[in-house]
């Protein structure tokens, strides 16, 4: 301890040199680090079954691409309005923290709300879990199971940051409480991160 | 720290985000291989993940160890995908050495 005192001199004794601020942010950023190797292992075995196919069906062809970029752009907006938030609520404006709050978790269900449109439709057109009339049933599971865990991601940020903004009309949000604002937007931001993988591998390419 | 730093230009980022994003769309269009297709996709969405990583998630402020820990999983992953490399290449139908279908094993 006496080492990473003269290595780090500002740094507190009891706090890790690592995350001198806050032990929540480094937790959260494990956590990430270990739900992107769930993320990650879907779409490397997403890659492995589609290039080990020969029916794959050209995903452009088949998936509403329109939409989905709509919705990217929905997540890439809320992004921005939560990192405003965190803003806000770092110089003490609680009513713009509840405003982008609002905004960040309106972008969140709208999202949601697209997902189940797009799947509505899909599963009308055929695809499931188990089959898939434009070629390989492969396709329909690792759709179904690569967008189904994202958007299981992002259902649990919006009840994440709602509980948040439930605190914060009710007052019991204050300027020393940005940490966990910030903590709770790395989560956001993670699930932003991840759809702009999935949107290319699973939609575009 | 993220709470000491100067704070990055956020809508900045995000018009980058969405200039990326319209390429992406436009670029499955172009009359080019599907192979030169999928780098550009790549190299693209890599940029776009980069971006909100480093301004959104503040990761260009933060100590070197956190960049690290976030930057574990991309490794481990590259080398998931090279570990599953050898499965393309025993596929009868990239080598040539059998149907294009697969037919499902009897049941005993």
């Amino acid at each position: 301890m006496s080492e990473v005192i003269a290595l780090h001199p500002g740094v507190d004794p009891a706090e890790s040199p690592l995350t001198p601020e806050s032990w929540g942010k480094l937790g959260m950023w494990i956590f990430l680090a270990a739900d992107a190797m769930s993320f990650g292992a879907l779409l490397a075995g997403y890659g492995a079954l589609r290039f080990g196919s020969g029916d794959w069906p050209v995903p452009s062809q088949v998936l509403g691409v329109g939409l989905t970029a709509f919705m990217t752009f929905l997540l890439i907006s809320s992004s921005v309005t939560m990192v405003l938030a965190l803003a806000a609520i770092q110089r003490g404006d609680m009513t713009g923290l509840k405003k982008f709050l609002a905004l960040t978790v309106l972008g969140g269900l709208m999202f949601l709300g697209m997902q189940a449109y797009e799947w509505t439709h899909l599963i009308e057109r055929g695809l499931s879990l188990s089959g898939n009339p434009f070629g390989a049933s492969l396709f329909g599971t690792t759709f179904f199971i690569i967008t189904g865990f994202h958007g299981a991601h992002v259902t649990g940020g919006v009840i994440y940051l709602s509980s948040y903004l439930v605190q914060g009309l009710l007052g019991r949000l204050h300027q020393g409480d940005a940490n966990q604002i910030e903590i709770a937007a790395l989560y956001w931001h993670f699930g932003d991160l991840v759809w702009i993988l999935v949107f290319t591998f699973v939609y575009l390419i | 720290m993220a709470s000491t730093h100067k704070q990055p230009n956020y809508i900045g980022v995000f018009w980058w985000l969405l200039v990326l994003t319209i390429l992406e769309v436009g670029v499955i269009f172009l009359p080019m291989a599907r192979f030169l297709i999928a780098i550009l996709l790549v190299g693209m969405a890599l940029t776009k993940a980069s971006l909100v990583a480093m301004y959104y998630m503040h990761l260009k402020f933060e100590r070197t160890t956190l960049g690290l820990i976030a930057v574990t999983p991309l490794l481990l992953c590259v080398l998931l995908v090279f570990a599953l490399l050898p499965d393309h290449s025993a596929t009868p139908h990239l080598t040539g050495a059998g149907p294009t279908t697969t037919t499902a094993p009897s049941s005993h």
